[in-house]
């Protein structure tokens, strides 16, 4: 280290960068910190508000007794949760089949586009719930259920992927095109990697409403069928006024479906991270 | 190397043919004349700059050229080699591969594998000074770099002519006169046909041999100049009186096409 160097390492930091500098450490931790006292504090208030009103635990419980019984009740609520999170995770695999696959034939095909688009939106603006009875008739309740969630979760990953799909740049188009590409090498070096952010977002929002779908038909299956889902265990529990199990549940779905963004986010990060605008860091 | 070799008309003109626009018109629509009967030789080893205004057709009689559209009138003829590279004005890169897939492009395109081509590559990326630069993504070079790569693109596969669309229209000046130098330098190398779309009277004087000037609505050729003046130009051209005569006869030439009074 030269002189020089040494010298401007000891000057003292422009105020303007050291208060930029302060300000970032001071976002890294409160981006953890303060959602974290918010929840705390909101449970605090809730046990508050039932030991102060006296309310009973079979219409409010306390949130100690809501973690007790997760924990008493771990082992019936997480095989229910495997369950659940079983057909989410199923629904989502054939979402991204049949939505990229779809999406793929569409941009292959403008009357086949034409034909069909109409219908993936009517079958995506009708409620799931007023469909589920429906099909829940035609069908054993596992793929009954599997069905309902992928209905809701397909429409997302199809039209961001279609979208995408002709999002190409037109420059780009016109060079496979002077380099006479078949239309396979269009699809596989131009169209799907243009795709790609584009389908990853919808895979964020299709992996909450695979979960929810899945949910959504557990409930209109009811404890008539042989589920033994989440949302059976949560009317289960509500037959039998065991309110504190009904909001482990909840906990549990709240989680599960935390988990599921979490990690399409991670995917949509590792397979971005390297070229698109939206996984780069700005400098300042 | 032909730089010490004098370039008059003559010679320009001795140049082996290579393509030809026959009285090449575009309608688009019933009555969007965008470009009317245009004729033009392209020789092989020609520089030709299409200048004009806006609206000229100048981007169509490139894509003509390119043939991602057809001509509804006259013809196109090809009477040497047909084999393109194409710069945009945009760099126009995948920016999901690296520069050497980018470079990699018109050979994969041909079912080429990136190692039987990887000296070709490499070649090009030295051309056009990128070296070491094979694995960098595109959003981390600057957009001289980018061009640079695009250009690479357009000469891997050394091809016989090359169509550039006022590719460095969007850059600054000094990257502008940089690239300016080294394209001929390039060019010169693999000893290409470069048709060159440019609305900067300057570039076109500084790069060409030929000067096509265009007029708009409709869009036509108006003159042809010969800008005989030995390669390799360097900067000591561009501060040159030669360089000044040509560039003000140009300019003259110009504000014809534009029906303004010299």
């Amino acid at each position: 280290m030269s002189i020089a160097d040494e010298r401007l390492a000891e000057a003292p930091m422009d105020p303007e960068e050291a208060a930029r500098q302060r300000r970032q450490r001071r976002d890294r931790i409160g981006r953890w910190l303060v959602p974290l006292v918010v929840g705390a504090l909101a449970i605090w208030g809730w046990d508050r508000i039932v030991v102060v009103n006296e309310i009973p635990h079979y219409i409010l419980p306390r949130p100690g007794l809501v973690a007790k019984t997760l924990w008493i009740d771990w082992a019936t609520l997480a095989s229910s949760l495997i369950i659940t999170l079983k057909v989410a995770c199923a629904a989502l695999l054939a979402a991204i089949i049949g939505g990229v696959g779809i999406a793929v034939l569409f941009t292959q095909s403008r009357w086949l586009e034409m034909a069909l688009y109409p219908y993936a939106v009517i079958l995506q603006v009708t409620p799931v719930i007023s469909i589920a009875p429906l099909i829940l008739i035609y069908m054993d309740t596992v793929p009954a259920i599997i069905l309902c969630a992928w209905i809701v979760a397909f429409f997302p990953i199809l039209s961001n992927t279609t979208l995408g799909l002709n999002s190409t740049d037109h420059n780009l188009r016109d060079l496979f095109t002077i380099y006479g590409a078949t239309r396979w090498q269009r699809l596989r070096f131009l169209q799907l990697p243009s795709a790609l952010p584009y389908f990853l977002g919808g895979l964020r929002i299709a992996g909450g409403l695979s979960l929810i779908g899945a949910v959504v038909a557990e409930f209109a299956a009811g404890t008539g069928g042989m589920g033994a889902g989440l949302a059976f265990r949560i009317l289960e529990a509500g037959y039998r006024l065991n309110i504190p199990r009904m909001f482990a549940a909840l906990f549990l779905i709240a989680g599960a479906g935390v988990a599921i963004y979490a990690l399409t986010s991670f995917i949509s990060h590792l397979l971005l991270r390297k070229w698109h605008e939206s996984a780069i860091k700005r400098e300042v | 190397m032909s730089g010490t070799e004098t370039l008059d008309a003559a010679t320009i003109s001795a140049r082996p043919p290579l393509m030809r626009l026959d009285q090449v018109g575009k309608t688009f629509g019933r009555d969007v004349v965008a470009l009317r009967g245009m004729a033009l030789d392209v020789r092989q080893g020609d520089f030709i700059s299409l200048l004009g205004p806006s609206g000229c057709g100048k981007s169509t009689a490139l894509r003509l050229i390119a043939g991602l559209i057809h001509p509804s009138a006259g013809r196109i003829r090809w009477d040497g080699p047909q084999e393109l590279g194409v710069v945009f004005q945009e760099p126009t890169l995948m920016p999901w591969a690296t520069v050497e897939d980018n470079v990699w492009l018109p050979m994969r395109l041909k079912h080429r594998s990136k190692a039987s081509v990887k000296a070709d590559i490499a070649e090009a990326l030295e051309l056009v000074g990128l070296t070491g630069f094979e694995g960098a993504y595109p959003r981390e070079l600057s957009g001289g770099m980018k061009m640079r790569v695009s250009i690479a693109r357009a000469m891997v596969t050394k091809p016989s002519l090359i169509l550039m669309d006022e590719p460095f229209a969007a850059l600054d000046e000094i990257t502008r006169f940089k690239l300016n130098n080294d394209l001929l330098a390039m060019k010169e190398k693999i000893g290409c046909t470069v048709i060159f779309v440019t609305h900067s009277v300057f570039e076109s004087v500084f790069l060409s041999d030929r000067i096509v000037i265009m007029a708009a609505r409709p869009g036509r050729v108006i003159e042809e100049l010969t800008v005989a003046e030995p390669y390799p130009r360097t900067e000591v051209f561009r501060t040159s009186a030669e360089y000044a005569a040509h560039c003000r006869s140009a300019s003259e030439a110009l504000k014809r096409a534009m029906g303004e009074p010299v």
